[in-house]
Order: structure tokens, then C-alpha cells, then sequence
């Protein structure tokens, strides 16, 4: 029986032990959780002390002395190497110094931050994410206290306000536009005067164009194209106020069969039916005339098929002259656990800026998401006038928390539009995304 | 009796007593030796115990436990609510989104152990009796050859099997030469199963019948079920079946060499001809392996996320679905940790009955292990001690 009794004691004690290193890691993350202010506190006056070191001097700017940790998912070296000169061009301004990491996978290691009480200071976050993070209390609500809040277009604005409270500042945008091959264009004995601008014209110039060799329109069958379709009919999944659910509205339906008939007919093409990984290399390597993308095709055209020679217009409205386009964005986002919330202001004030959003567009081709810096960029990139021209009237995705599932059952349903019944698929998305708001 | 209470383990000193005849009180032998042995033990043990218990035993349990809470991914989960058993009733219990998408997954991964399962053991055996042969040149070679997918990292192998499957890949021109036009196979969402009915004309898959069409299981119809592996999974398939089968040749390789040549040379005094020996020798002696390459196997296959992850994320259209992708998405992208963990609960579950299943199917119809009921009921009868 001893035998057995030590056995148990040590059993015992080992898991007692493991028990207690468990509870003293979660007690950890709590207080790193929860007394953040104290933390914020310590090293507040760290910073202030390193900024009289430094002789900064009398009145310190809320930023000095702060180490801030940037995570991001980057689109390639020009982005890395833009964001880190930027970063250090505002260290050395603040008397501090920014970790510059490219992400692997950035919703998984977020993700892993966030448990772990470890979250990078500051991060991009996806509009689609947005809600998501909010609603679990990991991003600052800092929007509305930095100095040019009111400069972000008010769309971008809306895609990263969860709750009536607006979150973190906008980075850049894209928008949807309608990319044209030219040569195959004149080819088909089309002129500038061809290019559709309601979607009568777009099914008449894409069965026109249609010919043996290349489809008329590619488009990627899923959410993030066709919805443009939906807005451009006067409609959408969420009405204005971005939480009233009208997915199954029949002008919805109409444009969805607006879009299956193009795929009917045999005019609009999937990238995966042109051998093609997405819609952009399809078009890049002409076997799709046209197609509807944002301006990360510019680039990838630029890089990838440099002779290719088009053009790029306005998407064109629907039977009632609605003009609609999507637009997409990432957000500044700073952790609710930051040591360093007034230097994370600074940091993303200092990125968000007129000058650095130019930087950032001349380096990598984002479109920047301030009011202000829309003439220099026009002047600059007069070829892009479509893409900014859309951010005025289009919509963002959807952003309300935990629907990731519906919008990709959505997607799912899209990829066999040609066989199913528009208003049936709106019917469920409808159902779906009102369970999982309600629910 | 009453001296060896409270001593230990009752058999310690019965052996004893019954091995020397002696009558000594085991006390002190045990106490002397033994009882520092078991400590000595027992702290050689602990490192590996602590170790375990940190990082099995104890993420296990914290997974269970998330699977119960409403956790949002943000601190730590032990002070997440406690939901009880919410998360696997939104799964389980209602027809919603969540139940189709599960039982999606569910049938897709079905249909991948159905043929995975069986195809990459009977492949896997046949390459090791290849190879396993007495005269056969190169077998070093032939053994690399065949082992090499295994060793290949698995995003490589991907990212070929990307290119191999496109509609203008190498599959198709090769299926061009023989007059068939190949699908596109990572677009093609179309159920094999379906294919197969309606080519036989058994069924329209416009209109399904109305007994398979009208009756549902876990939110999605009969005729869903049947469906089958869609296009698109059949090429994850292959590459499954390729990529693992150099593996469990090696480990049939080992099992055949374990067997004793003169047997099998008993058996060709005998008369038996190449099968028989097969049938009668190879195979029975190969069963302890069989069951641990089916295993393997069936746990592997029941887990695929990385193909998944890397080759499709379960398009087109859910078909590539799996419960483990699918857990990794409700939890990663949708911020839903609870239901993510009860998914990964849920596939846990089915793989310990598959288990369970597959040994009761294989177990051992010697009468040494015959079921405890048949053994007492002979023992009663014999009068014999088992």
C-alpha cells in the first residue's frame, strides 16, 4: 500500500505542480491582460526618463522611448522595405524604435498574440476582421482621437467602425475596375467609344469580344467581384447603416441573374476554366479580354506581363444608372494590451499622413486613403482615375463579427451560379447571416 | 495476511513465499530494495511524467474545456463562461451552417479514408513484396524510389501536384493521348458518386429522387451524402496515396523480413503455389503490421488538413472540406474557439470508434484471446484457472 500511496503522492504533487504552473502562466496574461495601465504607467516613466537622457528635453511628446512591435502581412519587398524605412524615419523622430515583421500568416499569429497576451503594438488588420477583433476587446478604439481622423474617406471610415465606434485608421484602399485589353479591343473592331457604361453594353462588348481565342469577361466567381454587381443594382447584403440584413432583396436576385446569364451565354468566363489561377492572370496573358479587378493588377500586369497593353475604366451601372464598386482596406490596428497606446497614436498618425501615404503609393501602388492626398495622387497617377473616382460610391465588405463562414458559404454557392437559382442562394445567405448576427 | 497489510502490492510477497518456500516477513527485502528501486523509478520517470502531463495531457484538457466556453481568443481561456455543451449543440443538434458545413466535411473526409485507407496499404504491400523478392536488381534504387515522396516535404509535393492537375497539365495531355478529355480538376466541384449514378443512368442529378432528396442526416440530403469524393478531392486523394505509400512499404518491408524463409520454404515442400503461400503464410504473418498500417492510416487520413490548407482550403464548392481544416477556419477566421475545439472533439471521437471498430474487425481469433465471456465460460467448463 505505501508503494501505491507514494505512487499517488507523487502523482499528485506533479500534477499539483503542473496545475500551479498553468494557473501562475494564466494569472500572468491576466495581469498583463487587465493591469495595463500600471504597465502603461512603468513605462511611461521609463520613456520619460530615456527622453531626459537623451536631452530631449522639457515637454517630451507623448511618443518617446517606446519599443513598438509592427506586424504585418506584406505584399512583397517594396512594401517591407517602404514600411521599415518609415518606421525608422519615425523612431529616430521619437526618440524610439520599431520591430518591423513581415507576417507568415497574419490572423493565426494575431491570433496567437492575443491569447498569450503578446500581441504586436501595432498590425494591419482586414476589414473583414475587424468586427471580429473589436467584439473580443483586442484593438484600442483610438480612431476618433487622431489629429486627421475626419481626413479618411467616410467609406473607410465605415468599414472599420464596429459598434457605432470607429476603430483604427484606414492604411490605403483599392477599389474595383474594369481592365480592357486594348489590342484585342480594336481587334474586335471596338472604339473608345465601346466602353460600357451601363451592363447592356458590357454584355454586348463581352460577346463581341468573345472570340475562339479569348472570353469576353473574367471574373472570379465569388463574393468579392460579384457583390459589385449587387451594389451596382441599388442594393447590397447590409443596407447603409451596415446592419440591417437585405441579402435576399430581389434586386439582389436580379443582378445575380444579370451575372449568370453572362456565364450562360458563355461571355464570362472563370479563371479556373482559362487555366488560370485568378482573373489578373487570365487577362495578363490575354485569354480574357476583359475583367474586373483592383489596382494590385497594375502592379502584377507591370511585373509580370509588361507588353500587355490596356486600359482601365469605371465598372458600369446598372438598369437604374446606380454606379457600384467594392472597396477594400486594411486598418492601422494597435493592440487593447499595448505598453505604448499614446506612442502607437503617434505611429499611426505619422503613417497615415498626406506625405507618407504618397511615399508608401509611389512605392508600392496603394491608393491612399486620405481625402487630402487625392489631387497629388491624381496628378501623379492620372491613369487611376477609375479606382479613386469608385471609392465615392462604393461599398466595403461586410463586417459584422462571426459571419466568416456564411460569407465563404456564400462564396461556395457562387461557384455553381451557372447551375443554381440566384434568389434561392440569397434566400440562405440571408437566413445564414441573420443566425449569425442573432445568434 | 495480516502481516503483509498495508505492504504493498498483494503479489510482491505471495511470489516470494510461493518462489523460495521461505517464510520471512517480505517486509524488510521490500523496504531494503525495492521500495528505493520503485522511488529510484519513479524519479527517473518524472521528467518524461512532468514533460507528458505539460504538453499532452494538459493542452488536451484545455482544448476540452475551451470546446465548453464561448472564448474569443483574446487572454488566457480559463476565464472564458462556461457554455456547457452549447458549441456542439449549435453543431450537432440544430439544422443550421454550421451543421451542413460539418457534415460537408464529414462526408469529403469519409470518402477520403474509404480510398485512401485501403489503396495506399494495398499499394504499400504490393511495392514491399516487390521489393522484398530474393533476385532483384537495384533493390537500393527501387527502395529510395519508392520511399521518396515520404521524405519530400509536403508543400512541394502540393505545389506539383498544382501543376500536374491544372485543365492543361500533365494528367490531362496524358489522358488526351488515350481520347479522354480531362476534367479540370481542382475546379470541378461534381461528386464522383453522382458521375458514376447518373452515367449509369440510375439517377438524374438535376432532379434527384424524391427518397434521397427529401431525407436529410446532420442538415444535408441523402443524395448529398452519396455524392461521393468530388473531382477536385480525388486528385487530393492521389497525391495522399502517393505520398504516404513509401512509408508503410517500409514498414511491410521490415515485417517481411522478419519472416522466417524457412517457412515459407515448409510451405513450397507442401505444394503451395505462389498465392497460396501468399494467402496462407505472408499474410497471417503479416497481421500485427496490417493492423498497425491501417491504423496509422486511418488516423492520418481522418486528420488531413496540410494538403487541404495548402492545395484547395475546401473549394471548389466544400468539396475538399475537411473536419480539421474546418476546425482550424471556425477558429482562426471566424474568432469562434469554442466551436472550433468541439469540431476537433467531434473528429476525435469518430477516430477512437473507427479505431475501436477496425480492432474488433482484426482481433485475434486464437483461443488465447478469445472474448473474456467465452474464456470464463470453457474455463467453467473445464474447471480449469485462466
Amino acid at each position: 500500500m505505501s508503494v501505491h500511496r507514494t505512487r499517488t503522492a507523487v502523482i499528485g504533487a506533479v500534477g499539483a505542480l503542473t496545475l500551479l504552473a498553468a494557473a501562475a502562466c494564466s494569472s500572468d496574461t491576466a495581469t498583463g491582460g487587465t493591469s495595463s495601465p500600471a504597465a502603461a504607467a512603468t513605462s511611461s516613466a521609463a520613456g520619460s526618463a530615456t527622453g531626459s537622457e537623451g536631452g530631449g528635453g522639457s515637454e517630451a511628446p507623448a511618443a518617446g522611448g517606446a519599443q513598438l512591435q509592427l506586424l504585418f502581412g506584406s505584399s512583397g519587398t517594396a512594401e517591407t522595405d517602404a514600411l521599415t524605412e518609415a518606421a525608422d524615419a519615425w523612431g529616430s523622430e521619437n526618440d524610439s524604435t520599431v520591430e518591423v515583421t513581415a507576417a507568415q500568416d497574419l490572423t493565426q499569429q494575431l491570433a496567437q498574440g492575443f491569447s498569450s497576451g503578446t500581441a504586436p503594438d501595432v498590425f494591419y488588420v482586414g476589414a473583414d476582421q475587424v468586427a471580429n477583433y473589436a467584439k473580443a476587446g483586442n484593438l484600442l478604439p483610438y480612431g476618433d482621437e487622431l489629429s486627421n481622423a475626419d481626413d479618411f474617406y467616410p467609406v473607410l471610415k465605415d468599414a472599420f467602425t464596429y459598434d457605432g465606434t470607429f476603430y483604427c485608421a484606414p492604411k490605403d484602399m483599392s477599389t474595383l475596375a474594369l481592365f480592357i485589353n486594348t489590342d484585342l479591343w480594336a481587334a474586335a473592331g471596338l472604339t473608345d467609344a465601346d466602353i460600357p457604361t451601363t451592363w447592356d453594353q458590357l454584355a454586348t462588348v463581352a460577346a463581341k469580344l468573345n472570340t475562339g481565342g479569348a472570353a469576353g469577361l473574367s471574373v472570379a466567381p465569388e463574393r468579392d467581384r460579384v457583390d459589385a454587381f449587387l451594389v451596382q443594382n441599388g442594393s447590397y447584403l447590409v443596407a447603409e447603416d451596415g446592419t440591417t440584413i437585405t441579402a435576399n432583396d430581389p434586386k439582389n436576385a436580379e443582378a445575380l441573374g444579370f451575372v449568370k446569364k453572362m456565364i450562360t451565354d458563355g461571355v464570362l468566363k472563370t479563371p479556373a476554366e482559362l487555366d488560370s489561377g485568378w482573373a489578373g492572370e487570365a487577362f495578363g496573358k490575354g485569354a480574357a479580354a476583359m475583367t474586373i479587378e483592383g489596382n494590385w493588377l497594375l502592379g502584377a500586369l507591370k511585373s509580370d506581363y509588361p507588353d500587355l497593353k490596356y486600359t482601365v475604366a469605371e465598372l458600369p451601372a446598372g438598369p437604374t444608372g446606380t454606379k457600384g464598386t467594392l472597396v477594400f482596406t486594411n486598418c492601422w490596428g494597435i493592440s487593447a494590451t499595448t505598453q505604448f497606446p499614446e506612442q502607437a497614436k503617434s505611429f499611426v498618425e505619422y503613417m497615415t499622413s498626406t506625405d507618407q501615404q504618397m511615399a508608401f503609393a509611389t512605392a508600392f501602388g496603394v491608393i491612399p486613403s486620405v481625402e487630402s492626398a487625392q489631387a497629388d495622387y491624381l496628378s501623379e497617377f492620372a491613369a487611376n482615375e477609375p479606382f479613386v473616382k469608385g471609392v465615392d460610391y462604393a461599398r466595403g465588405v461586410v463586417n459584422l463579427p462571426g459571419i466568416t463562414d456564411v460569407l465563404a458559404d456564400f462564396n461556395s454557392q457562387l461557384q455553381d451560379l451557372a447551375n443554381a437559382d440566384p434568389q434561392a442562394i440569397l434566400d440562405s445567405v440571408q437566413e445564414n447571416l441573420t443566425a449569425a448576427v442573432g445568434g | 495476511m495480516s502481516i503483509t497489510q498495508g505492504m504493498g502490492p498483494a503479489q510482491v510477497p505471495a511470489a516470494v513465499a510461493t518462489a523460495d518456500g521461505d517464510v520471512t516477513p517480505p517486509k524488510r527485502r521490500r523496504s531494503g530494495i525495492r521500495g528505493s528501486e520503485n522511488r529510484a523509478g519513479l524519479l527517473f520517470a518524472a521528467p518524461a511524467f512532468v514533460l507528458i502531463l505539460l504538453f499532452l495531457i494538459g493542452p488536451v484538457l484545455l482544448a476540452l474545456w475551451v470546446s465548453l466556453t464561448d472564448w474569443s481568443g483574446k487572454g488566457s481561456p480559463l476565464g472564458a463562461n462556461f457554455i456547457g455543451a452549447k458549441n456542439y449543440d449549435t453543431l450537432l443538434g440544430s439544422p443550421n451552417l454550421q451543421q451542413r458545413d460539418l457534415a460537408t466535411a464529414l462526408r469529403n473526409n469519409m470518402y477520403y479514408v474509404l480510398l485512401v485507407v485501403p489503396l495506399q496499404t494495398v499499394l504499400a504491400l504490393i511495392l514491399a513484396m516487390a521489393i522484398n523478392r530474393q533476385r532483384l536488381r537495384g533493390k537500393g534504387f527501387f527502395r529510395t524510389a519508392f520511399y521518396f515522396p515520404s521524405v519530400t516535404s509536403t508543400v512541394a509535393i502540393s505545389v506539383v501536384f498544382l501543376f500536374l492537375f491544372t485543365a492543361s497539365g500533365a494528367v490531362n495531355s496524358v489522358l488526351a493521348w488515350f481520347g479522354i478529355n480531362g476534367p479540370n480538376w481542382f475546379a470541378d466541384p461534381r461528386g464522383v458518386g453522382h458521375l458514376i449514378l447518373s452515367g449509369l443512368g440510375l439517377v438524374d442529378t438535376a432532379n434527384p429522387p424524391a427518397w434521397l432528396a427529401d431525407h436529410d442526416f446532420l442538415g444535408i440530403s441523402w443524395f448529398q451524402w452519396i455524392a461521393g469524393p468530388s473531382v477536385a478531392m480525388c486528385a487530393l486523394i492521389t497525391l495522399a496515396i502517393w505520398t504516404t505509400a513509401g512509408t508503410f512499404m517500409l514498414i511491410f518491408l521490415a515485417a517481411l523480413q522478419d519472416i522466417p524463409a524457412d517457412v515459407e520454404e515448409a510451405a513450397m515442400v507442401d505444394g503451395a503455389n505462389r498465392w497460396q503461400r501468399f494467402r496462407n503464410v505472408t499474410l497471417p504473418a503479416l497481421k500485427p503490421t496490417m493492423f498497425l498500417v491501417i491504423t496509422l492510416g486511418l488516423i492520418g487520413t481522418w486528420q488531413v488538413f496540410d494538403q487541404v490548407y495548402l492545395m484547395s482550403q475546401g473549394k471548389p464548392s466544400k468539396t475538399t472540406l475537411t473536419p480539421a481544416y474546418l476546425s482550424f477556419q471556425t477558429s482562426f477566421q471566424d474568432g469562434k474557439w469554442g466551436q472550433g475545439t468541439a469540431i476537433a472533439f467531434i473528429l476525435f471521437v469518430i477516430i477512437i470508434v473507427m479505431t475501436l471498430i477496425q480492432r474488433f474487425v482484426m482481433r485475434d481469433r486464437d483461443s488465447s484471446r478469445k472474448p473474456w465471456w467465452r474464456r470464463r465460460r470453457e474455463a467453467a467448463l473445464t474447471g480449469s484457472d485462466v
